[in-house]
């Protein structure tokens, strides 16, 4: 199978097409709805951002809390739609794949083009297996958040699908 | 009379926290099994294949199941002849609470819908009936928001055909799609009132996945599984797993309908004090 490495500057990602499975490895960050609230405001506001989003992945994910002895805890992907309002933005900022479960609005299948990003879905509900391919977790920002902070994961061979690809090319149809 | 102290429920509210959790229910997992044999298409095997395999790596390593351990909603049974010492509502949230922080899950409750604020790991929402007998049945259903944010509920008139109410239904998973992680189990509430028809879809989800099943129940789960939305929401036939259908004695002028879809980790778990 296809592996790739973070951080996915375009010549990476270019000739994957929607459908293929690929192992992603290196630095991949958490946020979700809170997260990328005030992402997109810092981002309104001018503000500098707590992470560098140029060519950085960014997975929608809230683990559980860490068991003793484990990198993380349970840490499958969450709904992706719902950080649709935020997505173009974070795109214009340089920010290359998000990684999630289920569709995107047309708006952001627009952005994904537009900006030559990537969308991928991992293992829908599955955070236990997904748990053994995080190698190691950092928190880089929003800790009040609880679940929905920002986590800097380092992840080897994470497995992926890619669901909309640089081309708008999309898994699941047009609709 | 026959007492039972408030100390003891919350004791086995936390036990049922880490239940619920670790381990997949056994008939989803037999249903999961059945999928995974049956499926043709080859990458809604693979997925199949990876949800089983997530659901023993759970058990094994007392991992939760999915990241999401969901709103803790919990259903009492209280038989008529017992009587509480202490606080049973303080005692069921205390004991999800401290079994939800025992066993690593999520602090995913927010105190305020609106001002959101810091989350937490309680309260639950607490569903209580009055029963006969002299015992207290628990059960803890962990439900996840991605399939809850899935919810429908439809005011029919009551002379509403019954294609008219299998094809909102099946609207209401074709809706879901690939977002709330099918395959599958769809409750629905037939009757009654707004609020007790989503109970009945929520209750619906408890019930054991079975060959049993009824033609209507039949038919939509037929219906639902034509969609090819499939695991992931990448095709397949296995779009559903099972629907489960619960009806109630409704009024002249009405024919409420609410659907409440779960996600394939579909877990509860129960224990009879």
């Amino acid at each position: 199978m296809k592996k790739i490495n973070t951080p996915l500057d375009l010549n990476k990602i270019k000739f994957l097409k929607a459908g293929e499975e690929l192992l992603l490895s290196g630095t991949i960050y958490t946020a979700r709805d809170q997260a990328h609230k005030r992402l997109a405001e810092a981002i309104k506001k001018g503000r500098c951002l707590p992470l560098e989003l140029k060519n950085t992945v960014i997975y929608y994910c809230g683990p559980t809390q860490r068991p003793k002895g484990k990198v993380i805890g349970s840490c499958g992907p969450t709904t992706s739609s719902r950080m649709d309002t935020f997505t173009n933005l974070l795109l214009a900022k340089g920010l290359r794949g998000m990684i999630g479960k289920g569709n995107r609005s047309e708006e952001v299948r627009n952005g994904i083009r537009k900006y030559k990003g990537i969308y991928f879905i991992t293992y829908a509900g599955c955070g236990a297996l997904l748990n053994k391919y995080v190698k190691s977790v950092k928190e880089v920002a929003y800790g009040d958040l609880g679940p929905e902070a920002i986590l800097k994961l380092e992840v080897e061979n994470f497995p992926l699908i890619v669901a909309i690809d640089v081309n708008g090319g999309n898994v699941y149809g047009e609709d | 009379m026959r007492r039972i102290s408030a100390l003891k429920i919350k004791e086995a509210a936390a036990a049922l926290a880490g239940r619920a959790n670790f381990f997949l229910r056994r008939d989803v997992l037999t249903a999961l099994r059945k999928a995974y044999v049956a499926e043709k298409n080859k990458r809604a095997k693979k997925i199949l294949k990876a949800i089983l395999d997530n659901a023993a790596i759970a058990r094994k390593e007392k991992l939760a199941i999915c990241q999401d351990t969901g709103m803790p909603v919990v259903f009492t049974q209280i038989g008529q002849g017992v009587i509480i010492s202490g606080d049973l509502k303080a005692a069921i949230n205390k004991g999800i609470e401290e079994g939800y922080k025992k066993f690593c899950l999520r602090n995913s409750i927010v105190s305020n819908p609106l001002s959101r604020g810091r989350s937490g790991f309680s309260p639950c929402v607490i569903h209580t009936d009055i029963v006969k007998g002299n015992k207290i049945k628990l059960t803890l259903l962990p439900k996840g928001f991605g399939c809850e944010n899935k919810s429908q509920l439809k005011m029919f008139k009551p002379t509403a055909s019954i294609e008219e109410i299998k094809k909102f239904i099946v609207e209401a998973v074709k809706d879901a799609g690939p977002d709330a992680c099918p395959p599958y189990v769809v409750g629905v509430g037939i009757g009654a009132t707004a609020d007790y028809a989503g109970v009945m879809a929520k209750k619906a989800l408890l019930r054991e996945i079975s060959g049993r099943s009824s033609q209507l129940e039949k038919d939509l789960l037929r219906q639902i599984n034509k969609t090819r939305i499939g695991p992931m929401g990448l095709g397949g036939v296995h779009t559903a797993l099972a629907v489960h259908v619960q009806t109630h004695p409704t009024h002249i002028a009405g024919l409420p309908v609410s659907v409440n879809i779960s996600c394939h980790a579909l877990r509860s778990a129960s224990v009879v004090l």
